[in-house]
């Protein structure tokens, strides 16, 4: 490895143009969001025909947070599936990286929208957990079976097996965000949410933009983090290969330098 | 502003968590890439893997 190698490989390997040029972006839209979030946009109040006031108050701010975390955790599961399928068909690594490194962000969104979730529940269900909920259940299921996938990749065997069979995991995630997604509809009594608040309009104006305009800063920031954590995936693999390789040339080398010796 | 504590701690522990989850992947990448000669640590330069089981 020459010097400027070593420097280059030293800077951040994961980093580039683009990646900057995305994470700045991000950062902007943190500021923007936080200012939407507290400051533009007001509590939730509305008034009863009896002249009651009924909402969520400042806790629908919670929101703005709670659903992109869910729908990123949701794109984060579909594209491990898509990249799973694609192992199984085209066995391509490039596919089960991909695959395992969005699950690892879907995993962790999917822990914060349980998280959040749980936060906004108190105040406004009077409770923190809810077992009989179907989608908080299924949405527990679905960061369990996350925690399976990540823990499947880890299990010992030859790649192709360890690829094989995270990939027929990574495929049933999939199946399980389209029961969280329709458990609402499906178990309509069992469930204290509501169906969708986008899809019905049940939300408007600021409120409406502040949402949207948090969902696709969600999804910038798992690009964002995406491309990094693919960048490291790679890393690994090429350390975990060639590490070893490397490893072996330098004791058979030393192996050679002994025998040398012995033979003189 | 009603539900203060609540708000803190959701964006709080949220915004909390992803920092230290985006910090450990820059620490990884930045201890790995010591490792991984540049010119193999991207995904790019290493055309010779594409398939699995296959090197």
């Amino acid at each position: 490895m020459t010097k400027t190698s070593e420097v280059v490989s030293q800077r951040s390997v994961t980093r580039s143009k683009g990646t900057t040029i995305l994470g700045a972006g991000v950062l902007v839209g943190v500021v923007i969001w936080l200012f939407l979030a507290f400051v533009a946009s007001g509590p939730d109040i509305r008034e009863t025909a009896d002249g009651n006031t009924i909402g969520q108050f400042d806790a629908v701010r919670l929101l703005y947070i709670h659903v992109p975390l869910v729908i990123t955790a949701y794109s984060a599961f579909v594209v491990t599936a898509i990249g799973s399928l694609m192992v199984l068909i085209k066995r391509s690594v490039w596919w089960d990286l991909v695959a395992g490194a969005s699950a690892e962000i879907g995993a962790l969104g999917a822990a914060l929208t349980l998280l959040t979730g749980s936060i906004w529940g108190r105040p406004i269900w009077n409770t923190w957990w809810e077992w009989g909920d179907v989608r908080i259940l299924t949405t527990l299921v679905l960061f369990m079976l996350s925690l399976g996938y990540l823990a499947v990749r880890r299990l010992e065997g030859t790649a192709e097996v360890r690829a094989k069979r995270s990939a027929v995991v990574g495929l049933l995630l999939v199946v399980n965000v389209a029961i969280v997604n329709k458990s609402v509809e499906w178990w309509a009594d069992q469930t204290l949410h509501q169906n969708s608040t986008i899809a019905e309009g049940a939300i408007a104006d600021l409120k409406a933009f502040t949402l949207f305009f948090s969902i696709v800063l969600g999804l910038a920031a798992y690009t964002w983090m995406m491309i990094h954590r693919f960048r490291l995936a790679w890393l690994e693999r090429q350390y975990d290969r060639f590490g070893i390789e490397d490893a072996i040339a330098v004791r058979r080398s030393e192996a050679d330098r002994v025998m040398q010796g012995d033979s003189q | 502003m009603t539900h203060v504590p609540y708000l803190v701690a959701g964006y709080g522990i949220s915004i909390a968590v992803i920092a230290l989850y985006v910090v450990s992947v820059m620490r990884r990448s930045k201890r790995l890439a010591a490792k991984v000669p540049a010119e193999r640590a991207r995904w790019m330069t290493g055309n010779d893997a594409d398939v699995i089981g296959e090197s």
